[in-house]
This record gives structure tokens, C-alpha cells and sequence, in this order.
């Protein structure tokens, strides 16, 4: 069985159906991306992977290293390894990110009956991981993602999948609005977490992004379920055809 | 309104003339101070306790919620002093003068007196008994109001502070006016307090009211002359009901900031009564209240500007759990003269219980043409998206929420310029928090 297993997956939100019968599989040291047009569940799928409300499962299921993770809450599932690097960062203000990293870090450790971090550990840890990503002390000081930019937001994100290193890596458009120096920076930040040991998502619309973070397998999702899967080249067939040839299929 | 048909009066109402007659020749003060208490005592006689079709008191009915008056506080004997030796724990740890009022008395033996130069401290009570020309000139001066609490309180004030920073003097030390319980039976107290700050000189003032089982009706007239500093802080913690009225004069160029912290308050009504009388001032007036169970805080401002070129900026805050109760009134006043005024208003209330209720109520009203004035006012519940981001990365769910709320309530508690009084400020609010269930 692969690690994450997402099996005939239905999901509604506010009675509209979303996911129609969903399934695939990552392997651990895969890098997955999910291609596809909008509106074709492809964040849908990213949330129901991390947890969120108002995302009602009607039928199938969720298998993460052989456990349903379906009946779990964010947090239980952050600390069995998910992690979702979220499209729109949220700001939070009078949070610092240094605050913010450590508290989050310490709960994982806590919930998977690790002992916390030690102030010097945690310091060290924020500071190599911060610069590999060109983020300043000064930003880490400041509230999570307050008045950051868009790229900065989007390198927070990595930032915090390095220091808390997931199992499952869910990767929900992170190019989308970053210019082509940002995205190298981003790709590069998540190249470097590629790993045996660590199942990637690349949840993206354009091709772009697969030129620097180069997957193993892609998926084709429209309408809900995945319709085609192939290797990388199927990006690039993607790109130079359209979505149209599956929108239409089935309709 | 015709004198004749006035409602039945209530045992509040009853309990409170049978006190101030069988008190009036007790209580410090003659000449025009007698005066000031008898025509004090007629207006209430007249109005009674305020209710809710008294549109200042809508919100917080004074008549239901008192039911009856405690007995008035007497004397703190040795053991009301012992009790009260704990009181002012919540800023144990800022270095500050500590002057300590027991049952509404001074009480000079657990008070901090070392001399300093250019600060005078007096009691209220030994002023009055004198007519010190300081209480005579300022006692129900500084800003006149026909508001019951406050005339209450003219009609039966005993004891407080009085306070004279001399001009051009900066004061080495906050000072901690400390009032607390003794009594081991509930009793009521009618504290006044005068301090005087004058020209260009500096001082934070700390007023904290830790009650147990007891009436307090405070009030504190602050003089802020020309170009003087003054931060004044106010911390409530009160089991029973607790009234405050803050009567301020501020003059001109002068940095005037003021914040009150309210926690485990059953009834608390805060009013500020704050005039800025002179140009060019800057001033900030704030304030956090944390409620749960059935705490009641109110929290009414009249801020009137009397002068033109002066800014101020009034931001209060209210965190509400299980069935409490929050009220937020705020009126800024803009006179014809004052232009060139710029006001602006917030408040906010975080709702964390579908059973909990805040009321805000802000008001502007301007006669200038050529000011910048506004306000806002929002109450809700925590942002969903916020919580799930948090949540997302591994903190727990009460964690999430509680730094969600620190977060809200340390925005407003930063503007504290004190360092050690924000951080004791802060402590308390996270000891609340953390008793959250």
C-alpha cells in the first residue's frame, strides 16, 4: 500500500459536490503533481488533506501510512506528518513568526511524545533553515505574514515544512503570484526537502512551476476525479494542448 | 418631570439617603464642601439610581443591579489591614510607590511615604477636614457632571488620594493608588481622589481596585496642566459591583494616556469623563476587559474637545466568554472652537460564546467644520481561517485560540509605554486565559 492512499473520495462544500470519486496514491519519496483546470477540485483536495471544516466527505476515504486520517482534527493530523503549504498565507497579527514556529513545532513534538526543543536547538534550527530561504531575522520578528509580500509569504511557508519536516508535503499553487525569482527560490527551497522518506503534492495550474520542481508522476484532475496520470511529460503535453480535451470528455 | 409622581424608591435608593443622613455629620469637610455634598445629595435624592431608560446607563441598569447598599465601610482595624497586606499582587513585580487604601481608607503604615522632590501626598479625608485650598479649588471642578455615580459619590466621598506633582517635576516612580478589602463582611465604600499635575511635569499614576465582597463608587479628578506627561493606568479586579468615574482636565500640549484593564469583575462600570481644555495635545485612551461567566464591564467615555489641534485616539477591547456581558459606549464631543481636532475611535469585542453579549455604542458629535473625526466598532467571533492555519501546522486547539486572543488583547495592552506595567498587564491576561476551560 502507498502512503497516502485517497481512495473513491466524494467531497461537498455548502451542498455542492466537489471531489467525485477521487483516488490516488503517493509513495514516500515521490513528488506528485496534480495538474488541472479551475475548478477542478484541486484545492478542494488540498484542504480535505489537511483538515478543514465545512469539507463534508460523503463517501471514501483518506489512508495516510494505512490509518483513516478522515476522523482527525488539523492539528492530529500535523503531527502524524501532514502539512499544507497554503495558496493564500493567512496573516496573523500580533503573532510573531518566531513564536508562531516554535509553538507549532513543540505541539507536533508534544502530540508525538518527542521532547520540546531547547531555545538554542530551536534558534539554530530557524536561523540555517531561514537563510537558505533569504529571510531576514527582522521578518521573523514580525507578526506571521503581516505585511509580508506575496513571495515572502510563499517562502514562509516552506520556511515552516522545513522546520517541522511533514511526512506529506501538500503543495497547493505555490507559484501563483510569484515572479520568476521568487519561484526559484521557492523550487529551490522545496527541492531540497525532497527525501526517501517524505511524499510530495505539487497542486498547480501551469506547467511553469514543474520546469524547477521536476515531478515523478503527474495527475490530470478534472471535474473532481483524476482522469489521466503519466510522467513528466504529460506536463508538457498539458501545456501545449489545454485542459479543453478533458473538459469536454464525459460532459 | 414632575416631582410628585417620581417611582417608589428602592431599598437601594432608601439604604442610600438613610447612609448619607446618618453620615453627613461625620464626613470630612465643611463650608463649601458641605454644600457641594448636600446639593450633591438633593440631585440624588431627585433622580434616584440610574436605570435603563436613562440613556447613559441603557445598558448597565444601576437600580436592578443594585439591589442594596452594604453597609458603609468603618475604620480598617488591624486585622482588615492584614487582610489587605496581599492586595496590588497584580503589579507585585513594577517597581511603584504604593499608597494603600483599605475599606476606601489611607492607611499610612502599609504605604510607601519616602519623600521625593516636587510630589506632595496627602489623604483625601484630612484635606477635606482641613479645606485644603488644592481640594477646595479642584474637588468637583474639573469636570462638572450631573451623572448619578459621580454625584453619589460627591454627596458620601470619604477618603483617597491627594496628589500634587509640582511643575517641571518628573516622578521617579509610578504611583500605585492600591484600594483594597478588608472588611470581612460585605461594605461599601465612596472613594475620591484628586491629582494634580502640573506644567510640564511627569508622572504615571496607577489606580488598582482589587475587591472582594464589597460596593466601591471611585472617583479621581486628574488635572493635567500644560505640557505635562501623564499616563494613567487602571486596574479593576472586583467580586462585587464596582463603579469609577475618571474626571479629567487636560491642558495644552500635553501627552495624556490613559488605560484601564478589567478582569474577574462581576459589575464594573468605568467612566471617563475627559476634557482637553488646551491646544496641541495628544492623547491616547484605552482599555481591555476580559469577561466570563456573568462578569458585566462597561466601559462609557465622554471625551469632549474643548480645544481646537489636539489628537486623540480611543481604542478599547473586550474579550467575552460563557454568558458575560459587554458595553462600550464612547461619545466624542467636538466644540465649535475646537478645529483642526482629530479623533478617531475604535472598539472591539471578540465574542468566544454564542451566550455572550456586547453592546457598543459609539457617538460623534461635532460642531467644528474642518476636523478629522471617526469610529468603529466590530464584535465577533474568532476568524475561522486564522484557527485552521494555526491549526494546520500542529497547535492544539485551545492553543490556537488562546494565541489568537493574546494576540488580540496584546495589540491594545502594547501601547502601555511602561514596560514592566505592560508586562504585568499581559501576565494577568494570559492567568486568564489559562483558566480558561
Amino acid at each position: 500500500m502507498a502512503f497516502l492512499e485517497v481512495k473513491n473520495l466524494h467531497v461537498e462544500v455548502e451542498d455542492k459536490k466537489i471531489l467525485n470519486g477521487l483516488t490516488l496514491s503517493v509513495e514516500k519519496g515521490q513528488v506528485a503533481a496534480i495538474m488541472g483546470p479551475n475548478g477542478s477540485g484541486k484545492s478542494t483536495l488540498a484542504y480535505v488533506l489537511a483538515g478543514k471544516d465545512n469539507y463534508k466527505v460523503t463517501e471514501g476515504d483518506v489512508l495516510l501510512d494505512g490509518e483513516s486520517i478522515l476522523e482527525m482534527t488539523p492539528d492530529q493530523r500535523a503531527a502524524k506528518g501532514v502539512f499544507l503549504a497554503f495558496q493564500y498565507p493567512v496573516e496573523v497579527p500580533g503573532v510573531a513568526t518566531m513564536t508562531f514556529l516554535r509553538t507549532a513545532l513543540n505541539a507536533q513534538r508534544k502530540t508525538r511524545g518527542e521532547a520540546e526543543l531547547s531555545t538554542p536547538e530551536f534558534m539554530k534550527l530557524v536561523r540555517d533553515t531561514a537563510g537558505h530561504l533569504g529571510i531576514s531575522q527582522e521578518m521573523l520578528r514580525r507578526a506571521v505574514n503581516v505585511g509580508f509580500s506575496g513571495g515572502e509569504k510563499k517562502r514562509n511557508e516552506i520556511l515552516q515544512m522545513a522546520i517541522l519536516q511533514p511526512q506529506l508535503a501538500v503543495l497547493d499553487e505555490t507559484d501563483s503570484g510569484l515572479d520568476i525569482d521568487a519561484l526559484k527560490i521557492v523550487a529551490e527551497g522545496v527541492n531540497r526537502l525532497r527525501s526517501p522518506d517524505r511524499a510530495m503534492i505539487v497542486i498547480t495550474h501551469y506547467q511553469r512551476l514543474l520546469n524547477f520542481i521536476v515531478p515523478d508522476v503527474v495527475h490530470v484532475l478534472a471535474r473532481g476525479r483524476v482522469v489521466k496520470s503519466g510522467g513528466k511529460e504529460l506536463a508538457l503535453e498539458l501545456e501545449a494542448k489545454g485542459y479543453a480535451q478533458f473538459q469536454g470528455e464525459a460532459a | 418631570m414632575n416631582a410628585g409622581v417620581r417611582a417608589i424608591k428602592t431599598p437601594a435608593e432608601q439604604a442610600l439617603s438613610a447612609a448619607y443622613a446618618a453620615a453627613r455629620a461625620k464626613l470630612p469637610g465643611k463650608g463649601a464642601i458641605v454644600e457641594l455634598r448636600e446639593a450633591a445629595f438633593e440631585r440624588f435624592d431627585a433622580a434616584g439610581l440610574p436605570h435603563r431608560r436613562v440613556e447613559e446607563w441603557k445598558y448597565t441598569d444601576l437600580r436592578a443591579l443594585m439591589r442594596d447598599l452594604y453597609p458603609l465601610a468603618g475604620l480598617p482595624d488591624a486585622a482588615a489591614q492584614a487582610r489587605a497586606q496581599n492586595a496590588g499582587k497584580l503589579l507585585a513585580g513594577v517597581d511603584c510607590r504604593r499608597l494603600v487604601f483599605v475599606d476606601g481608607t489611607f492607611v499610612p503604615g502599609l504605604s510607601d511615604l519616602a519623600p521625593e522632590p516636587g510630589l506632595a501626598i496627602g489623604s483625601m479625608a484630612n484635606a477635606l477636614g482641613k479645606n485644603d485650598p488644592l481640594v477646595t479649588t479642584y474637588v468637583g471642578q474639573t469636570f462638572a457632571t450631573d451623572d448619578v455615580a459621580v454625584t453619589l459619590n460627591a454627596a458620601l466621598m470619604g477618603d483617597g488620594a491627594v496628589i500634587r506633582v509640582s511643575a517641571g517635576a518628573a516622578l521617579k516612580r509610578p504611583i500605585n493608588l492600591v484600594f483594597a478589602t478588608g472588611s470581612d463582611k460585605p461594605s461599601s465604600a465612596f472613594v475620591r481622589s484628586l491629582v494634580v499635575i502640573e506644567k510640564g511635569a511627569k508622572a504615571i499614576i496607577i489606580e488598582s481596585h482589587e475587591s472582594g465582597d464589597a460596593q466601591v463608587n471611585a472617583a479621581l479628578e486628574l488635572v493635567v496642566g500644560d505640557e505635562a506627561h501623564v499616563d494613567y493606568i487602571k486596574v479593576t479586579q472586583a467580586r462585587a459591583l464596582h463603579v469609577a468615574s475618571l474626571l479629567t482636565s487636560v491642558g495644552a500640549r500635553a501627552h495624556f494616556n490613559s488605560f484601564a484593564f478589567t478582569s474577574n469583575a462581576q459589575v464594573v462600570r468605568n467612566q471617563s469623563f475627559i476634557r482637553f481644555v488646551g491646544e496641541g495635545t495628544k492623547a491616547s485612551i484605552g482599555g481591555v476587559s476580559l469577561l466570563r461567566g456573568k462578569d458585566h464591564v462597561d466601559s462609557t467615555l465622554l471625551i469632549e474637545h474643548a480645544a481646537g489641534h489636539c489628537e486623540s485616539r480611543e481604542q478599547f477591547k473586550a474579550v467575552l466568554d460563557d454568558e458575560s456581558h459587554s458595553v462600550f459606549q464612547g461619545k466624542i464631543v467636538v466644540k465649535q472652537h475646537a478645529q483642526k481636532t482629530d479623533a478617531k475611535m475604535m472598539t472591539r469585542a471578540l465574542l468566544l460564546s454564542d451566550d455572550a453579549e456586547a453592546d457598543n455604542k459609539p457617538e460623534l458629535e461635532i460642531f467644528a467644520d474642518d476636523v478629522q473625526c471617526g469610529h468603529g466598532a466590530t464584535a465577533g467571533a474568532l476568524d475561522p481561517g486564522l484557527k485552521f492555519y494555526l491549526m494546520s501546522r500542529g497547535i492544539h486547539e485551545k492553543e490556537a485560540e488562546a494565541l489568537l486572543i493574546q494576540a488580540f488583547i496584546g495589540e491594545a495592552i502594547e501601547e502601555i509605554a511602561h514596560e514592566g506595567i505592560r508586562e504585568a498587564l499581559m501576565i494577568a491576561a494570559l492567568k486568564w486565559l489559562g483558566a480558561r476551560s
